[in-house]
C-alpha cells in the first residue's frame, strides 16, 4: 500500500507544483491546497502505515498493545491541517483583496501596487 | 582583571559619550579625555613589571573548545602601542572638542573615537589571536565610520568604503593566516606561540600563513601597492587623520609584523617580502609626497613612507634594525601626530589647507607655529630632537646591510626633511598671504595637543635614557624575541650614520628651498595607472556582476523563483538519493486491498480534475473530493482524529473557496503551450522525486523514534487515553498554543484585508469623482 500511496503523493506534488507555476492567482491557490494534502500524506506514509489500530488506550487496559499507528506523525499532521487552513483562508482573502485593488488575477500584470 | 577592564572601558564610555557631549557641551572633550589620560597613567604603571619580564595578564575562557580565550597580556611591545594609543587618544579627544565645536554629530564622533581607541588597545594587548582579529576588524569598522563622518559628501563616502574594503579584505586574509599559524603551532595564544619559531618555520603551513598574514598587515598599514587608501582617507576630520591614520591604526600592521617577527623572520620569504615591500613603500610614499599641495595628503604620503621604513626595518630583522623600528615608531607617532594636529589647526583657523595659500602666519598663530616647528625639526631629524636619534639608529641599521639600502633610506630621509619644511615651516614664515578666514590663534584645546607632543619630542631627545630602560628596551625585546637592553644617546660621535644625517639635512634643506619648481615639475607626472585605477575597475566589475546576477535571479516573476527552488531541491536531493542508494525498493510494506487502491486512484483523479477543470466550481468540487479521499486514508490507517479534522477543515475550505471564487474572475488561458509543457515537466520531475523519497523513507529509521515515550507516559503522566490528543494538549501544549496564535493572527489578517476593502470604497466615494 505504501508504494501506491507514494505514487499518489508524487502525483499530488506534481499537480500542486504545476498549479503553483500558473500565472492565474486562483489556480495558484488550488495548487496551495493540493500541496498541503501532499505534504500531510508524505508525513503520514513515511512513518509507515498500520491498518485500523488507532493509538488510543482502551478503557479496560492500562497500556497499548502493539501493533498500533504511530501517534507522533498524527499529532504533526493534525497541527499542519489546521495551520494550512489558516494559510488558505488568509491567501484567499489576500487574492480577493489583490484582485479588487489591481483589477487582474494575472501575476504578470501585478507589477505595481497602484490601481 | 584591571587589564581587561582597561581595554574594554572605552566601549563603555562610548555609550555614554553622546549624552555627556549634550550635557556638558564644550567641556565634554576635556571630560571624555579623562579616560584615555587615566589609561595612560595605568599603562605607565604597568611598565616596570613588563621590563622585569613579568607582564600583567588576564585570561578568561570564551569558547575553550575552539581555542578561543579572552586573554590579554601587557608586555613591553604591547605597552608601547597602548601608551601611544591612550596618550595620543587623550590629546585627540580634547582637540576634537575645539575642532568640531558646534557640530551636531559631535557626540557620535566622540563615541566612535572611543570605540576605536578601545578596539586598538585590544589589538595591542590581546594575547589570543582570534581576539586580536576581532579587535582588528573593529578598528576597520570604526575607521570606516570615522572617515565617512561627513557622509553628506560623496567623496567621503567613497573614501570610507575604499579604506574599509582594502583593510577588510586584508583582514579576511589575516584571519586565515592566523588560523594556519595556530594549527601549525598548536595554540592560538601569542605568548605560547612565541616559543615555537623553529616548529613554525618547519611547518608546511609556514609559507601560506606568512603570505596571508602579510596581506593583512600590508593592507592595514598602507603598504605598496595597497597604499592608495590612506591619502584618500584624509577625507576624515583631522583628529581622525592624526589619530587613526598616522599615529595608531595604520601601525596595527607594523605591530603584527613586530609581534610575529621573532617566530617568522629569518627566512628568505620574510626578508624579501617584508623588506622589499617596505622599501618600495618607503620610496613610493616619499616620492609622491613631494608633489602634494594639500597639507593632509602631503602628510599622508609621508606617513606611507614612514610606514614603509618601519616595515623595511622589521623585514631586515637584525637587532639593530628592530631597535631602530621601535624608536622610529615612537618618534613618528609624536611628530606626525603633532604635525597633523597643526595642519588641522591651520585648516580650522585660516579656512584652507592648500600650502600654496599659506604663509607668514607666525605672528597670528605663535603657539601653533612653535609646536609645529619643533615637530617639523624632529621629523627632519635635527638634534637635539627625538627624531634625530631615530634617524641615526635607522641609518646605522641600514648601513649594516650595505650602501644600496642606506642610499634608499637616505632618499626617504630627504623626503622627510622636505615634508617637515613644507608643513612646519612654510605656512608660518615668509610672506603673509591672503587666506579665506582671517587667521588667529587656535583655542587652548587645539594647541595643547601639538604642544605636548612636540614638547615630548624635545624632552625625549635630550633625555633619551629616561625611557630606554622601561619603555624602549622591553618593547625592542618583544620585537627581537630575546631580552635586550637599548642604550640611547644623542651623540654617537662622527660615524658614517652621522655623516649621512648631516648630508640628508643639508640636501633636504636645499630641496625645500627649491620646493616650488620641484612641485610644479613633478605634478606633470601624475600616475594614471596606479593601484587605485585597478581598485576602481575591480569595484566596477564587482558591481556589474552583482547587477547582472540580480537581474537574472531577482526577475520579479514568481514562477522563476519557484523554478530555482524546485530545481535546486530536486537536483540536489535527487543526486544524493540516487548516488547513495540507487532506486529505492521498499521491502516491508503492507498488502494492498482493492478498495484502498480505488481510493488512491480517486484522489489522484480528483486532483487531476481540479487541475485541468475549466469550471471554477468544478475545480473546487474536485478539490473537496480529493480532500475527503485523503481523510478516508487517514481513517483506514488508524488515524480517526486526523480524519475528523480533515473532514471538517475540507468542508470549511470548500465553502471558503466558493465564497471567494464568487468574487474572483473566471479561469483564463494565460500561459503559452510551451510554458505549460515546461511547467508540466518540472512538476513531473519534482513529483517523481517525492515518490522516490517516500519509497526510500518507508524503510529508513535513522534515529530512534520518540513516539514510545508518549505512548508509555500518556496514561500515567497525563491521564489521557487518546495519545494523539495528549501529545497536542499536554506534552506539546505550548506548540498548540502557538498554533492557536497563528490561527488568530490569520483571522485578524483576513478581517483586516476585507475591512480595508470597504474603507477604500468609502474613500473613493467620499473623495468624489
Amino acid at each position: 500500500m505504501e508504494v501506491i500511496l507514494a505514487f499518489v503523493i508524487g502525483g499530488l506534488f506534481a499537480l500542486a507544483i504545476y498549479m503553483l507555476l500558473r500565472r492565474s492567482l486562483v489556480k495558484l491557490l488550488i495548487g496551495l491546497a493540493l500541496l498541503s494534502h501532499a505534504a500531510n500524506l508524505l508525513i503520514f506514509t513515511a512513518a509507515k502505515l498500520t491498518r485500523g489500530r488507532p493509538p488510543v488506550i482502551g478503557m479496560e487496559t492500562a497500556a497499548l498493545e502493539p501493533p498500533f499507528a504511530d501517534p507522533l506523525p498524527q499529532a504533526l499532521i493534525l497541527t499542519a491541517i489546521v495551520i494550512s487552513f489558516g494559510v488558505m483562508a488568509f491567501a484567499l482573502a489576500l487574492a480577493f483583496r489583490a484582485y479588487r485593488s489591481v483589477g487582474t488575477d494575472d501575476l504578470d500584470q501585478m507589477q505595481s501596487t497602484d490601481v | 582583571m584591571m587589564l581587561a577592564i582597561s581595554v574594554l572601558s572605552g566601549f563603555g564610555l562610548a555609550f555614554a559619550a553622546p549624552i555627556l557631549s549634550r550635557r556638558f557641551g564644550r567641556a565634554a572633550g576635556w571630560i571624555l579625555a579623562l579616560l584615555p589620560a587615566g589609561l595612560t597613567l595605568y599603562f605607565i604603571g604597568l611598565l616596570p613589571s613588563a621590563a622585569a619580564a613579568r607582564p600583567a595578564a588576564f585570561s578568561a575562557p570564551w569558547a575553550p573548545d575552539l581555542g578561543l580565550v579572552f586573554s590579554f597580556r601587557a608586555d613591553g611591545l604591547g605597552l608601547l602601542f597602548a601608551l601611544l594609543i591612550s596618550g595620543i587618544g587623550a590629546l585627540v579627544v580634547t582637540y576634537t572638542g575645539g575642532y568640531l565645536k558646534g557640530n551636531p554629530n559631535l557626540g557620535k564622533f566622540y563615541a566612535w573615537l572611543l570605540v576605536f581607541m578601545a578596539a586598538m588597545l585590544g589589538v595591542a594587548l590581546a594575547d589570543n589571536m582570534i581576539l586580536l582579529f576581532v579587535f582588528w576588524e573593529l578598528t576597520s569598522i570604526s575607521s570606516y565610520i570615522l572617515i565617512g563622518f561627513e557622509h553628506e559628501r560623496a567623496s567621503a563616502r567613497a573614501a570610507a568604503l575604499q579604506a574599509f574594503l582594502v583593510t577588510g579584505g586584508g583582514g579576511l586574509a589575516l584571519l586565515a593566516g592566523l588560523l594556519l599559524l595556530g594549527s601549525a603551532g598548536g595554540t592560538l595564544e601569542l605568548s605560547a606561540l612565541l616559543g615555537q619559531g623553529d616548529v613554525l618555520r618547519a611547518s608546511p603551513f609556514y609559507f601560506p600563513a606568512v603570505l596571508l598574514i602579510l596581506l593583512g598587515a600590508f593592507t592595514k598599514s598602507a603598504q605598496f601597492p595597497f597604499h592608495f587608501w590612506l591619502p584618500n582617507a584624509m577625507e576624515a576630520p583631522t583628529p581622525v587623520s592624526a589619530y587613526l591614520h598616522s599615529a595608531t591604526m595604520v601601525k596595527a600592521g607594523i605591530y603584527l609584523l613586530a609581534r610575529l617577527g621573532p617566530v617568522l623572520n629569518g627566512t628568505d620569504v620574510w626578508v624579501y617580502a617584508v623588506g622589499g615591500v617596505g622599501a618600495a613603500t618607503m620610496l613610493v610614499g616619499g616620492y609622491l609626497a613631494l608633489s602634494q599641495t594639500d597639507l593632509k595628503r602631503l602628510l599622508a604620503y609621508s606617513t606611507v613612507s614612514a610606514l614603509g621604513m618601519l616595515t623595511l626595518l622589521i623585514g631586515l630583522g637584525s637587532p639593530h634594525a628592530l631597535e631602530a623600528a621601535i624608536v622610529l615608531l615612537l618618534a613618528h607617532g609624536l611628530y606626525k601626530g603633532a604635525l597633523f594636529l597643526v595642519a588641522g589647526a591651520l585648516d580650522h583657523e585660516t579656512g584652507t589647507r592648500d600650502i600654496t595659500q599659506l604663509g607668514g602666519l607666525f605672528s597670528a598663530m605663535k603657539l601653533t607655529a612653535i609646536a609645529g616647528g619643533i615637530a617639523a625639526l624632529s621629523m627632519a631629524g635635527l638634534p637635539p630632537l627625538f627624531g634625530f636619534l631615530s634617524k641615526e639608529l635607522t641609518y646605522e641599521a641600514a648601513l649594516e646591510f650595505g650602501p644600496w639600502l642606506a642610499g634608499a633610506v637616505v632618499l626617504a630621509g630627504l623626503s622627510f626633511v622636505f615634508v617637515a619644511g613644507v608643513v612646519g615651516v612654510g605656512p608660518f614664515w615668509g610672506k603673509q598671504k591672503q587666506t579665506p578666514k582671517s587667521p588667529h590663534e587656535a583655542p587652548l584645546s587645539m594647541w595643547l595637543g601639538p604642544a605636548i607632543l612636540a614638547g615630548l619630542s624635545l624632552l625625549l631627545g635630550i633625555f633619551p635614557n629616561s625611557i630606554s630602560r622601561f619603555l624602549i628596551s622591553p618593547a625592542a625585546s618583544g620585537a627581537i624575541g630575546e631580552s635586550t637592553s637599548v642604550k640611547l644617546a644623542l651623540w654617537h660621535g662622527v660615524n658614517p650614520a652621522f655623516v649621512l644625517s648631516v648630508a640628508t639635512i643639508l640636501i633636504g634643506a636645499g630641496l625645500f628651498a627649491a620646493r616650488h619648481p620641484i612641485r610644479s615639475g613633478l605634478s606633470r607626472f601624475a600616475w594614471r595607472w596606479g593601484p587605485s585605477f585597478f581598485y576602481d575597475r575591480s569595484l566596477d566589475a564587482l558591481n556589474a556582476l552583482a547587477r547582472g546576477q540580480t537581474r537574472l535571479l531577482q526577475s520579479g516573476y514568481l514562477r522563476f523563483y519557484l523554478f530555482a527552488i524546485i530545481l535546486t531541491v530536486t537536483g540536489l536531493a535527487g543526486f544524493t538519493l540516487f548516488t547513495r542508494g540507487g532506486l529505492p525498493v521498499p521491502v516491508a510494506v503492507s498488502e494492498v486491498r482493492f478498495y484502498e487502491a480505488a481510493l488512491a486512484l480517486l484522489i489522484l483523479l480528483a486532483a487531476f480534475v481540479a487541475t485541468v477543470s475549466w469550471s471554477r466550481l468544478g475545480a473546487v468540487a474536485a478539490l473537496g473530493v480529493a480532500g475527503y479521499g485523503v481523510a478516508l486514508i487517514y481513517l483506514l490507517f488508524g488515524a480517526p482524529d486526523l480524519a475528523m479534522t480533515q473532514f471538517l477543515i475540507e468542508s470549511l475550505t470548500v465553502i471558503l473557496f466558493v465564497l471567494a471564487f464568487y468574487h474572483l474572475p473566471h479561469f483564463a488561458q494565460l500561459s503559452s503551450r510551451t510554458a505549460r509543457v515546461r511547467d508540466g515537466l518540472i512538476a513531473l520531475l519534482a513529483g517523481g522525486l517525492m515518490t522516490s523519497l517516500v519509497l526510500s523513507a518507508v524503510d529508513a529509521q535513522l534515529h530512534p523514534s520518540i513516539s514510545g515515550y508518549f505512548v508509555e507516559n500518556a496514561l500515567p503522566l497525563a491521564h489521557g487515553r487518546n495519545i494523539v490528543n495528549v501529545i497536542l494538549v499536554d506534552f506539546r501544549g505550548i506548540d498548540t498554543m502557538g498554533e492557536i496564535t497563528v490561527l488568530g493572527i490569520a483571522a485578524i489578517g483576513v478581517y483586516a484585508l476585507l475591512k480595508l476593502h470597504t474603507d477604500r470604497k468609502k474613500d473613493k466615494k467620499g473623495g468624489g469623482e
